[in-house]
């Protein structure tokens, strides 16, 4: 009963951050921009998802049809206006780097402000297929079991697109060798601006489907990036399948530790992994080390 | 070394002006010029002790907040059993140990991974301090009660500052500062030279983080009541940040430049516009990124590049 019931709270769990981390990877791995805004952008969905349900009565799956190609187009907005200049100017990988961090902190601050003017800091959440189901003999609130099979459903299909299809090779070729890309036919920076993109509509995805079984608040975006920050760096970036094992790896190891030790001790435990993956395999768990 | 240090206008300027400021609280009796006054210089050590290891090495460190609040929380701890000194040297140890787990832990690697982790430390020390006080002691919020003032608040960060220049400098001129200087330029060509980069980040973080954590430490008895979420506010680190970057964190007086208008910035949009100050934030944040990313520093030094060639042009033709 116990194991169960701990292994459906992993999953649903790991599922969702799997979810928001593969946004992420895709993001760093592809557009060699880290994201530190991410968190917000999920946030940002939720809200979203909050006002289309509770002011217009929407189902919240209607939230979740609009926000993917929302994110999306917001996204491929904030490369195209916003990062493609630091792009353009940077003279080496590591200044990009350091601009887009102080840009992306830039979007973050200003994304939880205009959230934390329009909701104010308290937290939110609405009511949505709250009754339990059974799983197993375990009872699981239905809206965490339907979050977590759309997270997979997702999950998966962004897999197989960058397995499958033209696209998907296009984008792997970029995160293997950005500089060669261009020998290939790539167009890099359109490659860049629409793998950014699908960043955005996977993390405004996973926002609605948090925002249907957690409560929510603006400022709460940051500690959403850091999680997923470590999912990426522990999957070996721009890795989309070990962002999904490394996603539930810690979905498995919040719940542990707020089952049998303290909830308060999930970002300890999140960073208990992280320094141990920092210290044994630096190019991440399933990452293979760069020469 | 020391000779040709102390023979820099620079120098005598800086400490002309310190010795001004320390005259201050005698010259102003207005309760609000001296908390102003403290603000800024709280900011300043803060900022330049930034700058001391971002500057050179690139690395963006948001770990400010986490050092800062274990100084405040240290002395909330031991204000009633130990002395003022004591408390201090407590603190120092404290910050070195964390600093050397963070960074040996990530200064041998990228600098991504030592920005995601200080990216949390705050957040990471914030809960296992709440969880110690409401485990361990049973009551979650201390009081300090101590005997200083608020001009001896003031007179010590100060102190602080001096210290942390002349620290600045002294380290700029030696074999340290040289090193940091190439790594920051270019880290396998420090590894090719046989330098040990990461012995030399990580001396250098340690350095920076201790002035981070004593600035936390003396600012703690101006609020009477603490608890992990005053000590360990995160905003701390990115005012330190965009402020060192305003001024420009490769210039060792750079930081001030930005410390001065921004705290007053700062000051202004807290109080007009509460509920707009982080939409104001990143605005700031973006503008500098776009508009002035070497900061005035180095803005500074590029225009005075600039005139300085034109005047040559000039006196050929």
């Amino acid at each position: 009963m116990l194991l169960v019931e701990l292994i459906v709270a992993s999953l649903t769990l790991g599922g969702l951050y799997a979810l928001i981390a593969m946004g992420l990877t895709l993001q760093y791995g592809v557009a060699r921009i880290m994201n530190l805004s991410h968190g917000e952008f999920m946030v940002g969905a939720g809200f979203m998802a909050f006002w289309l349900v509770t002011s217009l009565g929407a189902h919240p799956l209607w939230a979740l049809a609009l926000a993917l190609p929302a994110g999306f187009c917001l996204q491929w907005l904030v490369y195209r206006v916003l990062l493609t200049p630091l792009v353009k100017r940077a003279l080496s990988p590591a200044a990009l780097e350091a601009d887009s961090i102080l840009a992306t902190f830039g979007i973050l601050f200003i994304v939880q402000g205009v959230l934390l003017v329009l909701f104010g800091g308290g937290y939110y959440s609405y009511d949505f297929l709250s009754m339990p189901v059974d799983v197993l003999g375990v009872p699981v609130a239905a809206n965490r079991l339907l979050a977590a099979v759309a997270a997979l459903c997702m999950g998966l299909a962004v897999y197989a697109v960058l397995a499958r299809s033209r696209w998907g090779a296009a984008l792997r070729a970029m995160a293997n060798a950005p500089q060669f890309a261009h020998l290939v036919g790539i167009d890099p920076r359109a490659m860049a601006a629409f793998a950014f993109g699908l960043g955005g509509a996977l993390v405004m995805g996973a926002g609605v489907l948090v925002s249907m079984f957690l409560p929510f608040s603006a400022s709460m975006g940051v500690v959403f990036t850091m999680k997923a920050l470590v999912i990426v760096i522990m999957g070996g970036v721009g890795n989309v399948l070990g962002c999904l094992l490394a996603g539930l790896l810690l979905g498995a190891v919040e719940t542990l530790t707020a089952r049998f030790l303290d909830p308060g001790l999930t970002m300890a435990a999140v960073f208990g992994i992280f320094l141990l993956v920092l210290l044994l395999r630096p190019q991440g768990l399933f990452g293979r080390a760069r020469a | 070394m020391m000779a040709s240090f102390l023979r820099a206008p620079a120098v005598w300027l800086v400490a002309l002006l310190l010795l001004a400021a320390a005259a201050l609280p005698w010259l102003t009796q207005g309760e609000y010029a001296l908390s102003y006054g403290i603000n800024v210089l709280q900011y300043s050590v803060l900022a330049t002790a930034w700058a001391l290891f971002s500057g050179p090495t690139r690395y963006i460190s948001l770990a400010t907040t986490a050092f800062f609040g274990l100084g405040a929380y240290t002395v909330a701890v031991f204000s009633e059993t130990l002395p003022w000194f004591g408390i201090l040297a407590v603190a120092v140890l404290l910050a070195i140990v964390l600093a050397l787990v963070v960074g040996l832990s990530t200064l041998r690697l990228s600098g991504v991974h030592f920005v995601i982790f200080t990216f949390g430390l705050a957040e990471l020390v914030r809960q296992l301090v709440t969880w110690y006080e409401v485990n361990v002691t049973k009551s979650i919020g201390r009081y300090v009660f101590l005997e200083i003032t608020h001009q001896e608040i003031y007179w010590q960060l100060l102190a602080l500052l001096a210290l942390v220049l002349l620290v600045g400098a002294l380290i700029r001129g030696s074999r340290l500062g040289l090193a940091l200087r190439v790594i920051g330029e270019d880290e396998v060509v420090a590894r090719h030279l046989g330098m040990n980069t990461t012995r030399a980040k990580v001396l250098l973080f340690v350095i920076s983080a201790t002035f981070m954590t004593l600035v936390g430490a003396v600012m703690a008895p101006r609020w009477t009541y603490i608890d992990p979420a005053i000590a360990f506010n995160p905003t701390v680190s990115f005012q330190v940040l965009i402020m060192a970057l305003l001024g420009g964190a490769g210039h060792l007086l750079g930081p001030l430049a930005g410390v001065i208008p921004l705290t007053a910035l700062f000051e202004l949009l807290s109080a007009r516009f509460p509920n707009h100050f982080a939409i104001l934030l990143g605005v700031t944040f973006l503008l500098i990124v776009y508009l002035l990313p070497q900061g005035v520093a180095g803005w500074l030094s590029q225009r005075a590049g600039r005139w300085r060639k034109g005047a040559k042009q000039e006196a050929r033709t």
